[in-house]
């Protein structure tokens, strides 16, 4: 059974329908791909999927439980976390501040509120960054980093987190060329070697292409098409959406 | 070792001011409670991002239900009514045992009313929770006027402190200075694990600290909690101290304690250990002077010193320190070249 | 509480009269609310010296009133004295905080109203005070209905005015460039709107606006150093129930408010009154946010 399961996910904004009966499956340890152009409604989905707002009609099932109904830190203590299209970290802490308050927040009892860091923690948030690529940075405040590398720092913090499944949405939006590969790899390392899953918006058709197993494409807010990475570059419907038919 | 010297220090001061200047008494008592003041409101609108005008209330709280248990504990209401302001009866140990009592159980009974009150007022951001807070004290201060058990309107007269058992303003100096070292060591503990993290990443971006499974309402619930606790008991002490408790100029004074609380922390810079105990003494020793030289205009001048220091000194004196010599307080600003470079290596390889 | 209670179902004339009282004020509430929808939705900030500047307006009209004025001319002198009020405080204190965070501006507003407070109570005193303004009062059915014709005069001025109101903001350029720079302040810099003076004017209008309701006040009710933050809330709690550009909601909301108002005050005892509109925005503020939580969302 999927990891993840929506089926027949819809969402309006007033007038605007953002998702129509979208449905898309998850499969455990797989890298699966979202793309569609913008205003396609991909931000709405991960929205719906971690509870930013109720659905309108449909369901969403996390390792086989309904989730449509919780609120969002309690989707996120399951094991499912998401990054934020316009990131968010906390400014006015440092780096290595940002990782330690990140680690998991399943099994915590009252007094936990109080517990000190210990010596892994720090080791762990080492490593971390250092994969990251921050290490040098890690006494800074997260806020005086620039847009692009808090993209950093917000990658790192929910690795720190241990997610089952992680939603990343444009994780190389503002991220330089030459560093985008680098990107690409480390996402392939944490989906390996720690067993995170992956579910990835991405416009950049390069990375998307060398990332994803499996690709779902949204257009106008429905499911316009999905498949292997090459069924999807060659789709007709795809390439027509993309060069803006509508 | 520094700290250990300065410790000792402030100690043996701590210890020997009130008998140094025995004739100021009360104002180094008051000190102290304005020091916990600050520190019980940072604890929120500093260190979280929950700028409360509503602290106050547990002050107020606190001060009658001491009081209520002083009085119903060795009079029954007819008979105090009846010799109002006048209760000298009461033996130092009939005394100790009503206001620590007292103090004990507004202690737990705020505590419980901070965690239904939170429950719903918690839920509130920003600019919505001021107000709200704001609303609740003078709420609390309407409500509180309206009650004839307490005393309505007109108040209650605390029971006479007996002056056998040593001078007033002395005990009133320790019991304080109890209560306001305790705010500060419990606020350092606190801050010092797990839990400050949380409420800096709630004060920083509470939506992502939700996205990050962070338990938030336990941790502001805590939060508010704590500050209610510690100002109740000092609220307790407090109402003793000045001898009366009015329900709205005293105990739910929103427009001096209220407001004066925000300021204090604000003046020495919020967010930070020793900000509001340095502007708290700053303040006390400023308002001293008001008090002092602008009789009748000084509560005029507290209005203009308000707007003064929020519009132009917003960032507070260790905001101001943090400002211009960031060493001092551990931030690294100077890694950005090796930073660079380490980046770009990473990207080759 | 339960006397009175019952005095309303023997005697639901009286309900009559609560309601007609009620309304009258309501309108007032509704002008002043409308003022802090304005400097709210149009800089941002939340105005907590709201209700200083309808007592101050208060004062103003009792003062030149008391010079031998006409009393007619109170409303226009408030407001003008007001509107140059406003100017001086955006002058020295507002246009400081515009862009900072909203505690500070709120803070800063609070500063505000405390120092008017003190002020007012060291130049007026602390006493009550009202305007008699030589009207008459009409009495219906069978005299068990009064209505103080000054009250009727108050309520019609506070709807014709909030119309001119409306209709400057409408039609003018500086209604329109204020309107602009509500919508999107930077596109509206960018367009050539002067946005200092847009707020600078915002906020002095606003005065005005809350300067001409105390002249009302005062007539129809009373003043004192102190009886602001009630405003304040009152429009607070209007402008968060009704939504920053929604005028018609404004007027229902305020109408409404002053209703239940004069139903508590008259239920509970007029010295409850006060614990009730404060008590009253604890709970509007809580449920709200709890509706809204049920969406997921909050009162932002
Ligand atoms: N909170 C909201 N209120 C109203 N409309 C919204 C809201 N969120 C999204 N929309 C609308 O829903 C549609 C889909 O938006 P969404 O952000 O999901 O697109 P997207 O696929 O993520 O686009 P992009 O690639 O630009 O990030 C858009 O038309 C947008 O305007
Ligand atoms: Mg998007």
């Amino acid at each position: 059974m999927s990891m993840l399961q929506v089926s027949g996910a819809s969402k309006r904004f007033g007038g605007v329908i953002a998702n129509e009966k979208i449905s898309l499956e998850v499969p455990e340890g797989k890298i699966i791909g979202l793309i569609g152009p913008n205003g396609s409604g991909k931000t709405t989905l991960f929205n719906s999927i971690v509870g930013y707002h109720p659905l309108d009609d449909g369901s969403i099932r996390f390792e086989g439980q309904e989730i449509s109904h919780l609120r969002v830190p309690e989707i996120a203590r399951l094991g499912m976390l998401r990054t934020f299209q316009q990131t968010r970290i906390y400014g006015k802490m440092t780096c290595v501040q940002n990782m330690q308050i990140s680690k998991p927040n399943r099994n915590e009892g009252l007094m936990s509120m109080f517990d000190r860091f210990p010596k892994e923690d720090l080791a762990r948030i080492d490593h971390l960054l250092e994969f990251v690529g921050l290490y040098s940075k890690r006494n800074l405040l997260a806020g005086d980093l620039s847009f692009g590398q808090q993209k950093l720092p917000e990658f790192a913090m929910a690795l720190m987190n241990e997610p089952k499944l992680l939603l990343l949405d444009e994780p190389t939006a503002g991220i330089n060329p030459t560093l985008i590969n680098g990107l690409i790899d480390r996402l392939k390392r944490a989906n390996e070697e720690m067993g995170i899953t992956l579910l990835v918006i991405e416009h950049n058709m390069r990375v998307i292409m060398n990332l994803a197993e499996h690709i779902y494409c949204l257009a106008h807010g429905e499911m316009l098409a999905e498949g292997k990475p090459e069924e999807i570059q060659n789709d007709q419907r795809v390439i027509d959406a993309y060069l803006g038919a509508h | 070792m520094r700290n250990t010297i300065l410790l000792v220090l402030g100690t043996i001061i701590a210890f020997a001011v009130p008998f140094m200047f025995p004739a100021y008494q009360n104002q180094f008592a008051m000190l102290w409670l304005m020091i916990l003041f600050a520190l019980t409101w940072d604890l929120m609108g500093g260190q979280m991002g929950y700028n409360s005008f509503g602290n106050v209330v547990f002050f107020g709280v606190g001060m009658y239900i001491t009081a209520v248990i002083q009085r119903d504990l060795y009079f029954d209401i007819e008979e105090y009514a009846h010799v109002a302001g006048r209760i000298d009866a009461l033996t130092p140990d009939q005394y100790l045992t009503g206001i620590f009592l007292g103090m004990g159980v507004s202690g737990i009974v705020t505590v419980l009313v901070a965690i239904i009150l939170g429950a719903g007022i918690l839920g509130l951001r920003g600019h919505y929770f001021a107000i709200c807070t704001l609303g609740l004290t003078i709420a609390a201060g309407e409500i509180a006027s309206g009650i004839d058990y307490i005393g309505a309107g007109s108040g209650i007269v605390t029971p006479v402190f007996p002056t056998e058992l040593m001078a007033k303003g002395m005990f009133f100096y320790f019991v304080f200075m109890v209560l306001a070292v305790g705010t500060f060591l419990t606020n350092k503990w606190m801050l010092a694990g797990r839990f400050g993290l949380a409420v800096n990443a709630i004060r920083d971006d509470e939506d992502k600290a939700e996205a990050m499974g962070i338990r938030t309402k336990r941790y502001k619930t805590m939060a508010w909690a704590t500050s209610a606790f510690f100002l109740s008991m000092a609220g307790g002490a407090a109402g003793n101290l000045f001898g009366f408790i009015d329900p709205i100029n005293v105990a739910f004074a929103g427009a001096t304690f209220g407001v004066w609380m925000v300021l204090m922390a604000i003046l020495g810079g919020k967010g930070t250990i020793w900000g509001p105990v340095i502007g708290a003494a700053i303040f006390h020793i400023t308002q001293e002077l008001f008090w002092t030289y602008l009789f009748g205009w000084q509560r005029v001048a507290l209005g203009a010193m308000i707007v003064g220091i929020v519009v132009f000194f917003p960032q507070g004196i260790m905001g101001f320190l943090r400002q211009h010599w960031p060493h001092l307080f551990g931030h690294k600003v100077d890694e950005q070249t090796t930073v660079e470079q380490g980046a770009t290596k990473e990207s080759e390889a | 509480m339960i006397a009175n209670l019952s005095i309303l179902f023997d005697a639901p004339i009286f309900v009559v009269q609560l309601l007609i009282d009620g309304l009258l004020i309501g309108a007032l509430f509704a002008l002043v609310a409308y003022g802090m929808a304005l400097v709210w939705g149009v800089m941002n900030i939340i105005n907590i010296a709201q209700g200083e500047f309808v007592i101050l307006g208060g004062y103003v009209a009792l003062t030149v009133a008391n010079w031998g004025v006409p009393i007619v001319l109170g409303l226009p002198i408030s407001f003008i004295v007001l509107f140059l009020v406003g100017w001086a405080v955006y002058r020295a204190v507002i246009c400081r905080v515009v862009d900072e965070d909203l505690f500070i501006s709120i803070l800063a507003t609070f500063g505000i109203s405390i120092l008017f407070q003190q002020l007012m109570n060291q130049m007026f005193t602390a006493d009550v005070r009202t305007l008699q303004s030589g009207l008459d009062t009409w009495f219906l059915f069978d005299d068990m209905v009064t209505v103080s014709q000054i009250k009727v005069v108050s309520f019609v001025s506070a709807i014709v005015f909030g119309v001119a109101v409306m209709i400057f903001m409408r039609r003018s350029r500086l209604g329109q460039a204020i309107r602009a720079t509500a919508q999107n302040a930077r596109a509206a810099r960018i367009m050539g709107i002067d946005t200092d003076r847009v707020y600078a004017m915002t906020y002095s209008i606003n005065a005005a606006i809350c300067g001409a309701a105390g002249a009302l006040v005062v007539m129809t009710w009373f003043v004192q150093p102190f009886a602001g933050l009630a405003f304040t809330v009152r429009s607070f709690m209007i402008v968060v129930i009704a939504g920053l550009g929604n005028l018609g909601a404004v007027a229902v909301s305020g109408l409404t408010l002053g209703t239940l108002e004069n139903f508590a005050g008259f239920i509970l005892g007029a010295e409850f009154q006060m614990a009730f509109i404060f008590s009253l925005l604890v709970v509007i503020l809580v449920w709200r946010n709890y509706r809204l939580g049920r969406e997921r969302k909050v009162l932002r």
